[in-house]
């Protein structure tokens, strides 16, 4: 997979009795936003914390842009960043307090003026010194989006990055991250349970459920060919029959 | 090792700082209380006491170099606790950061929050209550030497004790220096302690610092042997403790626990 900017391997996380994650394999390509999907408790979070380098695998591989994680783990960090509802930045730091050490720790050269950048992107100037923890969850949600950015990176991992968004703003950070994979060099892999917002955003979706992938394809068209009407349907089904749709 | 990163650590700690007056308080008010206190005692006891010995350059002075220690040590582990309250590890150990550069940081930062401790000290204790560094000759900067090493070494054991055990476990650190300070010889000389605290007291480099700091005083000769294995000993005590660090990391990324950290344990 030569344009791969993410290559999972048979990816296995067991912890004791409870097999979390079970042989997963996918990549994501350059230029691609890739929706990972599945019902809670699937093993999403447990594959993006894996490929973030904070939870070791069992077994299998992960290759960031050609370089293997468990060899080299900074390097393939300094290509990737994340944005998560879970893991908000400091709310006893400013917002621009944040993207400047975020900005040293993640090697940015011009540290001030991807700031000021990210800042006017994410419509977060007037919040510059006020501390990010008295910000609305929304514009908390963009500061962690700008922090995911500042580096360019060439994997940006997304967990649920709408979640506590209206929708107009929704619509504004999607256009932002569609932007940010057509126009860079970098691919996405994108979480979320809101399927009108797959469709919309993904090129191709992998559904996930008890660890493992039990879909792969295209969100327009995957519905159909599985005899539902719509990816919320196959959501549905993928999260109470999983068996029905392995055998079809 | 990035300079930069390391920087960002050191960045984030000053921010907090400047930010937060309760932040900056405790760095001098307890020990300053602490020289007050221990001041005004041993003002009293060179006045009532007979025996000739200066209380103020020995209570006093290892007072002072006790609650340097304490401040190193404290320095290291709440500039790591600012991320365990602010549950920030998600976006420290996911970012391109190593280890020793964030361990690096915290003890950077722990060298400016400790220094400012120490000048309060030393102002008040010379300038309030006479003690006079000059008795302890050039043996002042290899006895700093060692306590800031063991201090850093203490903060890095507290860190990773938090970091295996859970936030709760911040409770478990605060006593550590209370809990060393009998078996250190801070107030008496090591031969007073029974035989077997004695040979605990062997193992901590703060009782070289205070067997040779109450010989400087008494114009009696100090081994440098002496101050050269508790220098040694306290070196091996930071490698020891990053050793733990590091492998502690390894363990919570393998276990996940890490990732989901505010949970405590996995079990």
């Amino acid at each position: 997979m030569p344009d791969s900017v993410l290559s999972a391997t048979d990816l296995r996380k067991i912890y004791g009795d409870t097999v979390a994650v079970d042989g997963v394999s996918f990549h994501v390509g350059r230029n691609e936003i890739v929706g990972l999907l599945g019902p809670n408790g699937a093993g999403k979070t447990t594959t993006i914390n894996m490929i973030l380098g904070v939870l070791e695998p069992t077994s299998g591989r992960i290759v960031i842009e050609g370089v293997d994680i468990a060899a080299h783990r900074l390097a393939a960090l300094g290509g990737t960043n994340f944005a998560a509802v879970y893991a908000p930045l400091p709310g006893n730091l400013t917002v621009a307090q944040n993207l400047r050490i975020f900005g040293l720790i993640y090697g940015v050269r011009d540290v001030a003026a991807r700031t000021e950048a990210l800042l006017d992107q994410f419509e977060l100037a007037g919040f510059r010194n006020m501390k990010s923890g008295a910000l609305s969850s929304g514009e908390q949600t963009r500061l962690s989006l700008a922090k995911a950015l500042l580096n360019r990176p060439h994997l940006l991992l997304l967990d649920e990055p709408t979640a506590s968004l209206d929708p107009a703003s929704a619509r504004d950070i999607r256009g932002s991250i569609r932007e940010f994979a057509a126009r860079g060099e970098g691919g996405v892999l994108w979480t979320s349970h809101n399927m009108y917002e797959v469709e919309e955003v993904c090129q191709r979706v992998l559904f996930l459920s008890h660890g493992r992938i039990l879909l792969e394809g295209d969100p327009r068209s995957l519905p159909r060919e599985h005899g539902k009407a719509t990816l919320e349907e196959l959501f549905i089904a993928v999260a109470r029959e999983p068996l029905s749709l392995e055998r079809s | 090792m990035r300079l930069r990163r390391v920087a960002a650590i050191v960045l984030r700690q000053f921010y907090l700082l400047r930010g937060s007056p309760a932040r900056v308080l405790p760095l001098f008010a307890w020990v300053a209380i602490d020289i007050v206190l221990w001041g005004f005692i041993t003002k009293y006891l060179n006045a009532v006491a007979a025996s000739g010995l200066n209380f103020t350059a020995t209570l006093l002075g290892a007072v002072l170099l006790w609650d340097f220690l304490v401040r190193v040590m404290q320095g290291v582990t709440t500039a790591f606790l600012e991320d365990v309250w602010s549950r920030n590890f998600l976006n420290l150990f996911a970012a391109p950061l190593a280890i020793s550069e964030y361990v690096c940081g915290l003890v950077l930062s722990s060298i400016a929050t400790s220094s400012i401790g120490l000048v309060i000290m030393l102002v008040l204790a010379t300038g309030v209550f006479g003690l006079s560094f000059f008795s302890y000759g050039m043996m002042l900067v290899p006895f700093l030497a060692v306590l800031f090493l063991f201090g850093i070494a203490l903060g890095i054991v507290g860190s990773a004790v938090v970091l295996r055990l859970g936030p709760a476990a911040e409770w478990f650190i605060w006593p550590i220096p209370a809990m060393l300070s009998p078996f250190a010889g801070v107030f008496y000389p090591l031969s007073t302690l029974p035989r077997w605290m004695q040979y605990i007291g062997r193992f901590l480099p703060a009782s070289y610092v205070f067997e040779g700091m109450r010989k400087a005083i008494a114009g009696e000769a100090f081994s440098p042997y002496l101050l050269v294995l508790g220098a040694c000993l306290a070196a091996a005590d930071v490698v020891l403790a990053s050793w733990l660090f590091v492998r502690v990391h390894r363990y919570t990324v393998r276990t996940g626990l890490i990732a989901r950290y505010s949970a405590e344990s996995l079990g």
